[in-house]
């Protein structure tokens, strides 16, 4: 009987214990994540901002100056000591974000999440996320310089992550039940290629093969045109190209044209991943400095993708945006330049169809076999055995898709051309800018840049400005990678690329000023294939209207801008639907939201209800026509806005205005008159369940935290107007990332601000505490101090000190 | 000194030393040492070490807390689905430390009576 109870009683205790130290679904180990001493609670702390730190690794002292905004200044002797410094704090703010997002770029989320991200992680892997970073990491080692400095980031955050116990690990390691594991240069190579696929991983050659293949080449054409009827590119009409002595890669003999059926792609980056930067002239600006501007529009999440610092050392002082994980300033200014970067959109992405001997270890290649190399992805999955993905790998690059995914072709498949996968020394280019003083030392650090291809935008304080389109592009054959290319022909493959000297810029236009909005980078008259893959068509005219229309610019004109909510995608389509809408066929509600819209000015402001009405609208009629791409067992991307706007207006009786579904011939005419009911019924509904339809309601932009916008540590209902394709980009949860304004004074005065906080702990005031005053349209002057001591706006100093080996 | 005193207090203090080298579970093995060390009667043997490691988490996670706000506090008693109430989460969190370190000391009492002859 004693043992009885002996063993009962244990048999409950270690039952208790087991369950409150196992977590269950989404649920943690509730011992372990409620009890005061390690859990949760322990992470209810403000950031340390003052004494003195040992660091190993350090050569020298390193002072870091908080401000209010506990933006760290950082000054240290060295570029070792600046970028060791710079991991170290990052770490200190923003580890778990860090770590996890290299986690996602590597195809690793199994590891954390269990097997529910075995799909996402395979696609990573097939996608050849870790073989890109292999590769960045090959060429960083080839230039010791740049590898020395990355290392030296990593030995930052490593003596971070080395300060850390159980209980001060942030709390979503105490959320998912894991550890932190060691920074290392190949962790930043991942990073890298976070970014790459961000920017730089979006195509639809799939979708245009299908859509080819159904359609034919002369609807095609009209629907997918390289240039659309008016074109404000990157750089300007005018520009003169006869410099240029390389040609385009010729067209190939004979085209053989792969017109497949396919089902299914990969995931795409965000469509309205983008952002936009401009700079004007010391004859436009009305102080007689340049002045430099630069929003990018990324995922608006918690902890932010952005954290600001100042980075200096005796030689320079670098002060902006940093992407945690990458090393110097992205998107800032230092004491004689600007810069900043929009997406460059760039075609970096093309299609081989393989075709594979019979145990698929060779593919056909010119008439002979070649041999197909394998790479084993080893996906560790969490509380379960791993699994193993062997991905073939062609001189094009991966074949992602094949009978083992998303695809039943057995002895076929489709290899990835991806710049990505072709390395580079990007970090050198942060690096040098940070250090540049003038137009060549910009220049010569855009060189090393490969991918993403960026608009880079330049501003000096001697009064110069410019913009280069910068990235390693290949030097296509007219049409080369639109569709599904035949990967066993050599004249398919990528012949070369552009010379970097003759990528498109511009230096000290005539018109005063530079600006780039993920548009056309240049019109017909460049001598080099520029696909339209994906090409904005609204921001950039908003902008450059706005600097034509004025003759001298301020730094308030650049924050009014940044914030103009101009919605002139409806301004071109809805006043011509609402002309020719048959008033007399609406019923009441219909006509009530009939005069809504029609005294609407087209700007989305939180207050209005005329952008939500455009919305919906813009949906029906968008989906009612291009009802031709709904097509079973093709995955199909219908076409732009722009091309969808020119058609409604002026090919109105054109075949695609037709809805298959009846019998009866539409044309454009009958579209807005049907899209406005369903405009209105859905408008209507949404009312019933949600209330009044303005702007502020209907959008409800929220800031989502990095996991899946985990509601208790994400920010919703923010008040703030504008939508994509507006210069004030911000929809759902997309936008103005980082909005920076840097007039090029002697020393350089600058605004920033961004929407979430400095501090990645859910449990700091500095987690989101930006966002307010990011939303209304506010900035904070950044401090840009200019020696190592600190001045009334610093709040608190810390030191970072050297520690000896022993 | 009432036992049931002593052993509030002796939970208490060996919960906070073990707690400086071990994890949450430290509650556990210092509630089945007092009872194993203090032996209790009935009801006792479980109430006196919950009562005990409620009241110290309890108190423990308030102070944590109100040092911050409760910022953190908030956000979980979110996450958690009680609706951003922190005193419910302060409670949750001492029934947690109770109830495991109550039944640690029932294993511990049990222990105990090996050493007794009955």
């Amino acid at each position: 009987m004693k043992y009885l109870k002996i063993l009962i009683s244990l048999a409950l205790t270690i039952g208790i214990f087991y369950t409150l130290n196992t977590k269950f679904g989404s649920i943690p180990p509730i011992g372990k994540f409620l009890n005061p001493y390690s859990g949760v609670w322990q992470n209810e702390t403000d950031e340390s901002l003052s004494g003195e730190v040992l660091i190993k690794g350090l050569k020298n002292k390193v002072t870091v100056h908080y401000d209010e905004q506990i933006i760290p200044h950082a000054f240290a002797q060295n570029e070792e000591d600046l970028y060791l410094t710079q991991g170290y704090l990052t770490a200190k703010h923003r580890l778990w974000q860090m770590d996890f997002q290299t986690y996602a770029a590597a195809g690793r989320l199994s590891e954390i999440l269990g097997e529910k991200a075995l799909n996402y992680d395979r696609q990573e892997r097939r996608r050849g996320m870790g073989y890109g970073a292999d590769q960045a990491v090959k060429v960083m080692k080839e230039n010791p310089e740049t590898f020395k400095l990355v290392q030296a980031y990593a030995n930052g955050v490593n003596a971070y992550i080395n300060q850390l116990t159980p209980e001060s690990y942030p709390v979503e390691y105490k959320l998912l039940d894991y550890k932190p594991e060691p920074w290392s240069v190949n962790k930043t190579a991942l990073l890298l290629m976070y970014m790459t696929k961000m920017l730089a991983g979006a195509d639809s050659d799939m979708q245009y093969t299908n859509a080819l293949r159904l359609f034919g080449k002369d609807r095609f054409d009209m629907l997918f045109p390289d240039f659309f009827d008016i074109t404000d590119p990157v750089i300007p009409k005018e520009t003169d190209w006869s410099f240029i002595d390389v040609p385009q890669t010729p067209l190939p003999a004979n085209q053989q044209i792969v017109l497949d059926t396919i089902r299914e792609v990969i995931d795409q980056p965000n469509p309205d991943n983008g952002s936009n930067n401009w700079a004007i002239s010391k004859e436009k600006s009305a102080t007689g400095n340049t002045i430099l501007a630069n929003d990018p529009h990324l995922g608006l999440n918690l902890p932010s993708i952005w954290f600001v610092m100042q980075l200096s050392t005796p030689n320079h002082k670098a002060f902006g945006a940093t992407i945690p994980g990458a090393l110097g300033i992205i998107s800032g200014f230092n004491e004689h330049i600007a810069w900043g970067e929009t997406n460059a959109t760039r075609d970096v992405i093309d299609w081989y169809k393989i075709e594979f001997n019979e145990d698929r270890s060779k593919y056909k290649f010119d008439g002979e076999w070649k041999d197909a190399r394998i790479r084993v992805e080893d996906i560790k999955i969490k509380g379960k055995e791993s699994y193993k993905d062997t991905v073939l790998y062609t001189h094009h690059g991966p074949v992602v898709y094949d009978k083992n995914f998303k695809s039943d072709m057995e002895l076929a498949g489709y290899a990835m051309k991806w710049i990505g996968h072709m390395g580079g020394n990007n970090q050198r280019t942060f690096i040098d800018l940070n250090k540049a003083k003038n137009y060549d030392q910009y220049t010569k650090a855009l060189q090393y840049w490969n991918a993403p291809a960026q608009n880079f935008v330049f501003a000096s304080v001697k009064g110069d400005i410019a913009l280069w389109i910068q990235g390693k592009l290949p030097n296509k054959w007219e049409g080369q990678g639109k569709f599904v290319m035949d990967g066993s022909v050599s004249e398919n493959d990528w012949q070369g690329f552009i010379p970097q000297k003759y990528n498109a810029h511009s230096k000290n236009p005539e018109r005063g000023f530079v600006s780039s909005a993920n548009q056309h980078p240049v019109d017909e008259n460049y001598p080099y294939f520029v696909f339209n893959d994906r090409f904005e068509t609204y921001r950039n005219r908003v902008i450059n209207d706005y600097f034509n229309s004025k003759e001298k610019i301020s730094v308030d004109d650049f924050k009014a801008l940044h914030n103009n909510n101009y919605n002139l995608k409806a301004a071109e389509l809805m006043p011509y639907m609402l002309d020719n809408i048959d008033t007399s066929k609406l019923n009441e509600a219909e006509k009530e939201v009939y005069n809504e819209a029609k005294s609407w000015q087209f700007n989305n402001d939180i207050n209005e209800v005329g952008p939500s009405i455009w919305r919906e609208w813009w949906k029906a009629v968008y989906n009612l026509t291009w009802d031709e791409f709904d097509v079973e067992d093709s995955v199909m991307k219908s076409p732009f806005a722009y091309q969808t706007i020119h058609m409604l207006k002026n090919n109105g009786d054109n075949e695609f205005m037709d809805i298959v579904d009846t019998p009866e011939k539409e044309t454009s005419k009958d579209l807005f008159q049907l899209s406005f009911s369903e405009a209105v019924t859905s408008l209507n509904n949404w009312k019933n369940e949600n209330g009044d339809y303005n702007w502020y309601n209907y959008k409800a932009t929220y800031a989502g935290h990095l996991l899946q916008a985990l509601p208790a540590f994400s920010v919703f209902n923010i008040p703030v107007g504008g939508d994509r394709n507006i210069v004030n980009a911000t929809s759902e949860n997309h936008g103005p990332s980082w909005r920076m304004i840097v007039e090029m004074t002697s020393p350089p005065t600058a605004l920033g601000i961004y929407p979430g906080g400095q501090s990645g702990n859910p449990g700091s005031k500095y987690y989101d505490n930006f966002i307010d005053e990011w939303a209304e349209g506010s900035y904070h002057e950044l401090n840009f101090l200019q020696s190592n001591k600190a001045t009334d706006k610093i709040i608190g100093s810390q030191i970072l000190k050297p520690i000896s080996n022993e | 000194m009432n036992k049931n005193i002593i052993n509030f207090i002796a939970t208490i203090i060996i919960a906070y030393l073990l707690s400086l080298f071990m994890d949450w579970y430290s509650v556990m093995v210092a509630s089945s040492l007092t009872a194993l060390l203090i032996p209790l009667k009935r009801f006792a043997v479980f109430f006196v070490p919950f009562l005990a490691i409620f009241v110290f988490w309890l108190i423990y996670s308030f102070i944590l807390g109100s040092n911050n706000d409760f910022i953190l506090g908030k956000r979980i008693a979110e996450l958690l689905d009680l609706q951003g109430n922190i005193y419910l989460l302060l409670t949750i969190t001492g029934l947690v430390g109770g109830i495991s370190s109550g039944i640690a000391a029932i294993f511990g009492k049990q222990l105990s009576t090996l050493n007794t002859k009955t």
